[in-house]
C-alpha cells in the first residue's frame, strides 16, 4: 500500500504538538493560599480515625522548564554548596539510589519546606512554593527519577560530571535505612 | 452628508499634521543615534549620513539614467537600432566606454565607503581622554548590575540599571555576562557591544552634554528582552562626585518603627535570599543590589517609574508586569507591604 503524502504529512504536524505539555511557561502562577507542606504526614501514626492519604503530586512533574528553573534555582539558592551540584559533600548526594528521607515529591518538598536534622536548613517562607516543587523537579531529575526527556542537560559553567540526560534511570533503593540519629 | 464628509476631512488633517512629527521623532531624543553627545556616537553619526548621502545620487543617478534609457528606446525605432548596434563600430566604442566609466565610478564608490568607515573604526577604538572612569556591567536577565571599582574595596559602588558618569571624561566599561550573550546599547554616546558570558569585553564612550540617556539590550536574550534598559546620567564633576559619595557606604538606618518593622520584613522574608542591603544581613546577590534603592529613576531595569505604587505592584505581582522576570510574586499581608515600602523608599 502506498502511502498519500497528506496523510504523511498530517502524521507529522500531528507528533510535533506531542511535546507541547513538556514545554509549556507558566510565568504567572497563582500564589498558592494553602500551603502544601500542611498536607504532608511525618508519620505514618495518625490518632483518630485514619485519614486517607491526600497523593500529592508535583505541578511541574514532566515539564521540562520547570526542571530548569529547578536547576537555576538549585545554584542561585546554594544547594550546590552542600549537596555539590547532586555529588553530595557536606550534604548527602542526590544522584544515588539512598533517600534518607524519601524519595517522592511531596518527600522532597517537605524537606526542602521544613528542613532536615544536622544541616538541612528550612526555606520555609524564603521561597515560594511553586519555586519548590521547581527544585523538586531538578532534584528528581538528578536521581534519574524523572523520565530522560525532561532533565536538564546543558551546563552554565564546565561540565566536570555526565550531564542528567545521560544519566541511568534511577531507583530508589528499597533496603535503604536512614542512619540512625548522629551518637553525641 | 455634506457636513458629515467635511468633518471626516478635518478629522483626517487634523491627524496627518499631528502624526507628521513622529516621523521625525527618531531623530532627537534621549534614546537615538542620530542625535548624538558624544565622540563616538558622533562619528558613527557622520559616517551614517555620508554613507547615506553616496548612497542617494548613486540611487538618483542609477534611476535618471534607467529613465533616460526608457523614454529613449520608447521615441526610437526599435528594429533600425537592434541592426545599428551590431553594425555600427561608433555604437560598440559608446558601450565599452560607458563600461568603463560605470565600472570605474562603482570601485572608487566603494573605495571611498571603505576608507571612511574604517577611519570611522578607528577613531572610535581610541578612548577620547586620559584617566579614563572605569565600571564594570555585568548582564542579567534581564537587568545591569553596575560596580564602580574603588582601590579601597570599601569605597567600591554597586548599583544597577543606572550609570552616572561626569560630562566630558572618558568612560571604560568592562563588560561580561553572568547567563546569556547581551549587548551594551546607548545610542546617544556609542555604539553595540556584546556582553559575553565567561568573557571579557571592554567598550568606552564620552558623554560631552549633560542629559539622561536611554540604553537597552541590543542582543536578544529572552523573554524580557525588550524591557532590559539602562540608563546614562551625565552630569557635573561635581554632581557626580557628590552622587558617588552618597552611594557609597551602607543603607540608612530605618528612621521610625514603621521603617523597622519594613526592615524586618525584608530580612526575614524571601527578598533577602536575592537581594543585598548593605550594612543588614541581606546579602543576595541574584537581584539587583538594592542599598540606595530610592535614589533610582526606575525599577525592573526601566520598565516602569519608581513610584511607592508600582514598587508595590512589582513586589506583590512581578509575573504580570514583566512576565518571565526572574523574581517570584511575594505573599505578604498589607501591614507588611506598607512597612516594607517605607523602609525601601528611605532607602536614598
Amino acid at each position: 500500500m502506498k502511502l498519500r503524502p497528506q496523510i504523511v504529512l498530517f502524521v507529522v504536524i500531528a507528533l510535533t504538538l506531542v511535546a507541547c505539555k513538556r514545554e509549556q511557561r507558566r510565568f504567572r502562577e497563582t500564589p498558592p493560599a494553602a500551603t502544601a507542606s500542611n498536607a504532608i504526614l511525618m508519620s505514618t501514626l495518625q490518632p483518630g480515625p485514619a485519614v486517607v492519604e491526600t497523593g500529592m503530586r508535583n505541578p511541574y512533574e514532566d515539564n521540562a522548564y520547570a526542571v530548569s528553573e529547578g536547576k537555576r534555582l538549585f545554584d542561585q539558592m546554594n544547594c550546590s554548596g552542600c549537596h555539590s551540584h547532586g555529588g553530595g559533600g557536606i550534604g548527602p548526594p542526590l544522584t544515588d539510589d539512598e533517600w534518607i528521607y524519601g524519595s517522592d515529591p511531596q518527600n522532597i518538598f517537605s524537606t526542602i519546606v521544613e528542613g532536615r536534622p544536622n544541616g538541612m536548613p528550612a526555606f520555609r517562607g524564603k521561597i515560594p512554593n511553586y519555586q519548590v516543587w521547581q527544585l523538586v523537579g531538578y532534584v528528581r531529575a538528578l536521581g534519574g527519577l524523572q523520565g530522560k526527556a525532561i532533565r536538564t542537560t546543558r551546563d552554565d559553567h564546565m561540565m566536570f560530571k555526565e550531564s542528567e540526560q545521560a544519566r541511568d534511570k534511577g531507583h530508589p533503593s528499597p533496603t535503604f535505612v536512614p542512619p540512625t540519629s548522629v551518637k553525641q | 452628508m455634506t457636513a458629515s464628509r467635511s468633518r471626516v476631512h478635518h478629522v483626517t488633517r487634523r491627524c496627518a499634521v499631528r502624526l507628521a512629527p513622529l516621523a521625525l521623532v527618531a531623530c532627537t531624543g534621549f534614546q537615538s543615534a542620530l542625535d548624538p553627545k558624544g565622540p563616538r556616537a558622533e562619528a558613527v553619526a557622520r559616517l551614517h549620513w555620508t554613507l547615506t548621502a553616496i548612497a542617494t545620487v548613486v540611487y538618483v543617478v542609477v534611476i535618471g539614467v534607467l529613465l533616460f534609457a526608457l523614454w529613449r528606446a520608447h521615441t526610437r525605432t526599435p528594429v533600425a537600432e537592434e541592426h545599428a548596434y551590431h553594425e555600427n563600430p561608433d555604437h560598440a566604442a559608446v558601450m565599452k566606454r560607458g563600461v568603463i566609466i560605470g565600472a570605474v565610478a562603482t570601485t572608487v564608490i566603494l573605495a571611498t565607503f571603505l576608507v571612511v568607515s574604517v577611519s570611522t573604526g578607528s577613531t572610535v577604538a581610541k578612548v577620547g581622554g586620559d584617566k579614563p572612569l572605569r565600571i564594570d556591567v555585568v548582564g542579567h536577565q534581564w537587568w545591569w548590575e553596575v560596580t564602580y571599582r574603588d582601590p579601597i574595596p570599601q569605597n567600591e559602588v554597586k548599583t544597577a540599571n543606572e550609570i552616572h558618569v561626569p560630562v566630558g571624561r572618558a568612560v571604560l566599561i568592562k563588560m561580561s555576562s553572568s547567563d546569556v550573550i547581551h549587548s551594551f546599547w546607548a545610542p546617544n554616546l556609542s555604539g553595540k557591544k556584546d556582553l559575553i558570558p565567561g568573557h571579557e569585553t571592554i567598550t568606552w564612550f564620552r558623554a560631552d552634554a549633560a542629559g539622561v540617556y536611554r540604553g537597552q539590550c541590543a542582543e536578544f536574550c529572552g523573554h524580557q528582552h525588550a524591557q532590559m534598559a539602562f540608563f546614562v546620567v551625565a552630569e557635573s564633576r561635581l554632581d557626580f562626585e557628590h552622587w558617588l559619595d552618597q552611594q557609597r557606604g551602607e543603607a540608612k538606618r530605618p528612621a521610625d518603627s514603621l521603617q523597622q518593622a519594613g526592615e524586618r520584613v525584608f530580612l526575614s522574608g524571601p527578598c533577602a535570599m536575592c537581594h543585598t542591603i548593605a550594612g543588614t544581613g541581606a546579602g543576595g546577590n541574584i537581584g539587583p543590589d538594592l542599598t540606595h534603592l530610592a535614589s533610582r529613576r526606575t525599577i525592573a531595569a526601566g520598565t516602569l517609574p519608581l513610584t511607592t505604587g508600582n514598587l508595590a505592584g512589582w513586589i506583590l505581582d512581578p509575573q504580570t508586569i514583566k512576565p518571565g522576570v526572574k523574581m517570584p510574586p511575594t505573599q505578604i499581608d498589607p501591614q507588611s507591604l506598607q512597612a516594607l515600602l517605607a523602609y525601601l523608599g528611605s532607602l536614598k
